[in-house]
Order: C-alpha cells, then structure tokens, then sequence
C-alpha cells in the first residue's frame, strides 16, 4: 500500500497550503484562418476554437474531479492575432470581439494571442494592432494582450517601447472607471516563450504545432510550509528542500497535463514549472524568502534569496516533467501576492529592488500599480531597462504596469479575485524623453566575453 | 481504477460501517483499510478499487464528502495515481 505519510502529505499539501493546477491552457494555430477579409477571418476564428476547445473546460472538471486535485483555471492561447490582420487588413477589434464570443461559447475565463511580436520591427499589421489594444481590452473582460518588444538575438525595438509606454497608458485611462483593469490584461515581454500557459503573455508561437495542452502548476504554500519545518537548516539543505517540494509538485502538473491531453487527444506541449501566488494568504512567494530568513521581502538578501529559489525550483521540477517550458520559475506580480502587497505598503519593497529581482526570476515587473500622472516616457523607460535585463540574460522578462489613474502614491487600487489589490508605487521621475524618443533599435547583444 | 480514501474527525459509532457501505453502493471494493484513533480523534486511510466499469467516482466521492460532514468528519477521496506519480519516481 502507499505510504500513509505521503498520503497526508498529499492531502495536506491540497487542503492546507493551496496546493492546485493553475492552469490548463489549450493552444490553437489560427494560421489558417487568415483571409484577405477581416470578417470571414473573424468567423473562421470563432468556429475553430469553439471546435477545438469545446470540451476543455468539461475535461477540466471532470479531471479535478476524478483525481481530488483543484484546477483554477482553463484558458486558451491562440496565434498571435497580429499575423491575421497581416492577411486581412480591416479593424482588429473585430477579432477581439470573436476571440471574446469563442471565450465566452467555450467557458474560458481568458483568452491570450491578442498579440503582436515586433522585436526587430514592424511588419504589416502589427500596428493597427498594437494601436488598437486599448479599445480591445476595453470592450471585453476575457482578452489578454500581449507585445514582445525584444529579444537576445534581434535586441531591443525602442520605436515599439516607445510605442508601449502610450499603450498602457491609454489601456489604464480607457478603463479607468474599473480599476484600470485594461492595463492588467497587457503585457510587453522581451524574449517572450512560444509555449507560456500563463496570462497575460500567453500566445500560441508560429513553430507550435496545430493543438496542444500545456499546464502551469502552483505551490508557493507548499513550499514554505516546507521549509518551516526545517527552522534552522542552512542554505544547502533549504535548496534540497525546495527542490524535492517542486519535485512532487510538478509530477502532479505532469499527470494532469498527460490525462488532459489524453481525454481532449490533443498533444501534450509543456509543464511550465511556477510557483505562482495569489493574494489568498498562505500562498505567497514573498512569504517564502521570509521563511528563509528576511524580516520582509525587499530587504537586503531578497536578490539572493529569489535566486535560490528560482533555481531549486528548476532543478526540482525538471525532472518530474517529460517536457518544461514557458516560463517555469518563481512569479512575483505585487498585487496577487500577500507578502509582496504588505511589503509594498509598508515601503520595504521598492521598485528598483523589484527591479533587481526580475534579474534571477522569472517574469519581470509584474502587476505593479504606479502612480496615474506616470509620463508615458517614463513608462517606456521601465519598459526598455526590463527589457535590457531579459536581453543581455537571455531570459524572460515582462512588463505589467497599471497606471492608476486619478490616484497617487499611497492610495491603493482593488481589482479583486486573482488581480489582487496594491498600493500605487512611487517611481523615479526624472525625464527619460529624450533617450525614448531617439527611437530606432538596441543592437543584439554579444554573447561572450561575458563579465 | 483505484482510489484513496481519507476519513479524519471525532470518533463515534458506525465510521467504518457508513463509509464501507458507501463503498459497496457505490461498487468500490475495499483493498486495504489502516487506521488509528489519536486521544479521540479517528484517522484513517482507505484503498478502495472501482470493480465495475461504469463506476460514477464523482458521484461515489461526492456522496462520500456529503455522508461524512453528516457526521462531523472530512472525508478525502483521491485517485491512487496522484500519490504514485508524486511520491514515486
């Protein structure tokens, strides 16, 4: 029989520490649906997902059901809709609004591709979609955009930071009677992944296959109550520790993904290995590096801490999963993480720290409310320094920032469920205008002499 | 296919009589059955195996969940692979 201490475990993992699937997203080629008219583009979009993902969230359910194990959410990325607009010309507001029926036909609670990836420049397209964003996230609730602006072979679009800085802008001010919440649903990568299953950077890349499952997994709670057990340990045994927790965390995100692609017949793509907090208390990655050993995340140490993290947590899962992509490592969005929220308000956790973190992390500055007279320069700005870090590092970063507008520096913004809620973040405002408004591209960079 | 199935709560009469025959309404034959009483607390751990094929889990878990907070216990059940994938390799 199984071990009755791993079976507690197990339960106790689920009941007490929020241990769950985040997400089980389906990723669908609309490649061929492009059509030189935008509205017969747009009706072959609708019938393609509605086919192909009309049993997701029934699947879902049934599996969460079946084996015991909370799935929170079932979403799908598509093709970036940029290529599509490349084809058909025509208002892309159109395709939110089909991308936003299929959603809501299928059970979605999001829908990712709305996307444009302009690293090197701009093809046809891409503009009238970027430009159209805004009003996208506006007029709908299940839409998530993204732009990857940069990458560490084509280097840095600074006409499309530049570019960006407006649309978040705008994005916040067009939904400024809700929250903001515009802004919460865009995103600006550098060296984006074609496979993520996390919003709001999902997209289905143009070299994935015409249909797969990829599934994102979650545990920041299960890994600090893991490590309060081991009060006084050293560093060695808490990497060990981390590693084993992310370990049995991500065989569950493998077995799901395996099971879901089985009874859907849709391939399965990749685990993406996160620890992913919500603002539910007891399921947060600032509470871990607390756990560690700081008296609040954004002290001293917390660089150090992350990168620790990040790593066991790699090393752990990767052997549990067949296939890992995404963005697999440690999340740290401000207003879905209880620790981060509380060391945010008290001024411990400072934007450059978070700045610092993204450094050794996945992600980047995520979901960090600033203050709503941010110029859009200095917004851009922000946009091209994490863009930098993602450039030079080869890796993953991301910008979500929510101008909230009307408000300032110690006022607080509530989105609710998932989003959270955060206090408005002060930032550095000396003009970077000119530097932003030179326009043209960073060079790609050098990939020895590394020092 | 085989589950687990874990009863926690006060002790009191008829535990392992209601939710054996809950196992039986339900077509789920009892394997193995350990469990212990911690001061009065009963704890313990079912390895049921569905025997017909068109075996409701979700039903039989449901039921199981329901039965049990009728007499003041949490009750778990769980597909046995989700242990075997994470504490096996």
């Amino acid at each position: 029989m199984i071990n009755t201490g791993d079976i507690l475990e197990t339960i106790s993992m689920i009941e007490n520490e929020h241990l769950d699937i985040r997400t089980i997203t389906m990723g669908i080629s609309l490649l061929d649906c492009a059509d030189s008219d935008v509205d017969s583009a747009c009706s072959k979009v609708y019938e393609k997902i509605t086919r192909l993902a009309k049993d997701l969230v029934k699947t879902g359910e049934e599996i969460e059901m079946q084996y015991g194990i909370p799935i929170i959410n079932k979403r799908i990325a598509v093709t970036p809709i940029s290529m599509l607009v490349a084809s058909s010309g025509g208002d892309p507001i159109k395709y939110a609004l089909a991308l936003e029926k299929a959603a809501k036909a299928v059970g979605v609670n999001f829908i990712g591709g709305y996307s444009a990836l302009v690293q090197k420049g701009f093809a046809n397209g891409d503009e009238a979609l970027i430009n159209s964003i805004p009003e996208a996230l506006s007029v709908t609730d299940r839409i998530c955009s993204s732009v990857n602006i940069g990458s560490t072979k084509a280097g840095i679009n600074m006409d499309a930071v530049k570019l960006m800085g407006t649309i978040i802008k705008k994005s916040a001010e067009l939904t400024a009677d809700r929250d903001c919440v515009g802004a919460s649903k865009l995103v600006v990568l550098c060296n984006a992944p074609d496979d993520n299953p996390f919003m709001a950077g999902a997209f289905h890349g143009a070299g994935e296959a015409e249909c797969v499952i990829n599934v994102g997994v979650s545990g920041p709670g299960v890994v600090r109550s893991a490590l309060s057990k081991i009060p006084d340990a050293d560093i060695t045994q808490i990497a060990d520790t981390v590693k084993k927790t992310a370990f049995k965390i991500t065989r569950m995100g493998q077995l799901v993904a395996g099971e879901a692609s089985k009874r859907l017949n849709v391939p399965f793509g990749i685990v993406d290995l996160s620890l992913v907090p919500t603002p539910a208390v007891g399921d947060s990655v600032a509470h871990i590096l607390e756990e560690m050993g700081l008296e609040q995340c954004g002290a001293h140490g917390t660089t150090a801490c992350l990168a620790l993290l990040n790593d066991a947590v790699k090393k752990g899962g990767v052997m549990a999963s067949s296939h890992v992509g995404g963005l697999s490592g440690a999340f740290i969005p401000v207003s879905e993480d209880a620790g981060m929220i509380d060391a945010a308000r008290s001024g411990c956790l400072k934007i450059e720290k978070l700045e610092a973190m993204t450094a050794v992390c996945s992600v980047g500055l995520d979901m960090i409310v600033v203050p709503g007279d941010t110029s859009e320069e200095v917004l851009a700005a922000i946009i091209a320094d994490e863009a930098a870090i993602g450039m030079i590092n080869s890796k993953t970063t991301a910008v979500r920032l929510i101008p909230a507008i009307g408000k300032k520096v110690g006022e607080e913004i509530n989105f609710g469920g998932l989003f959270g809620k955060g206090p408005v973040m002060p930032l550095n405002t000396s003009s970077p205008a000119k530097f932003i408004n030179r326009g043209g591209r960073i060079p790609a960079p050098l990939n020895s002499l590394k020092n | 296919m085989k589950a687990v199935v874990t009863v926690v709560g006060k002790d009191t009469v008829g535990i392992l009589a209601k939710v054996s025959s809950v196992c039986a309404e339900n077509g789920m034959n009892v394997e193995e059955v350990s469990q212990t009483i911690l001061q009065d607390m009963f704890c313990m751990i079912m390895l049921v195996e569905a025997k017909g094929e068109n075996t409701d889990f979700a039903k039989f878990s449901g039921t199981l969940k329901s039965e049990g907070e009728k007499m003041g216990l949490v009750i778990h059940t769980m597909h046995a692979d989700v242990f075997d994938s994470m504490h096996h390799i």
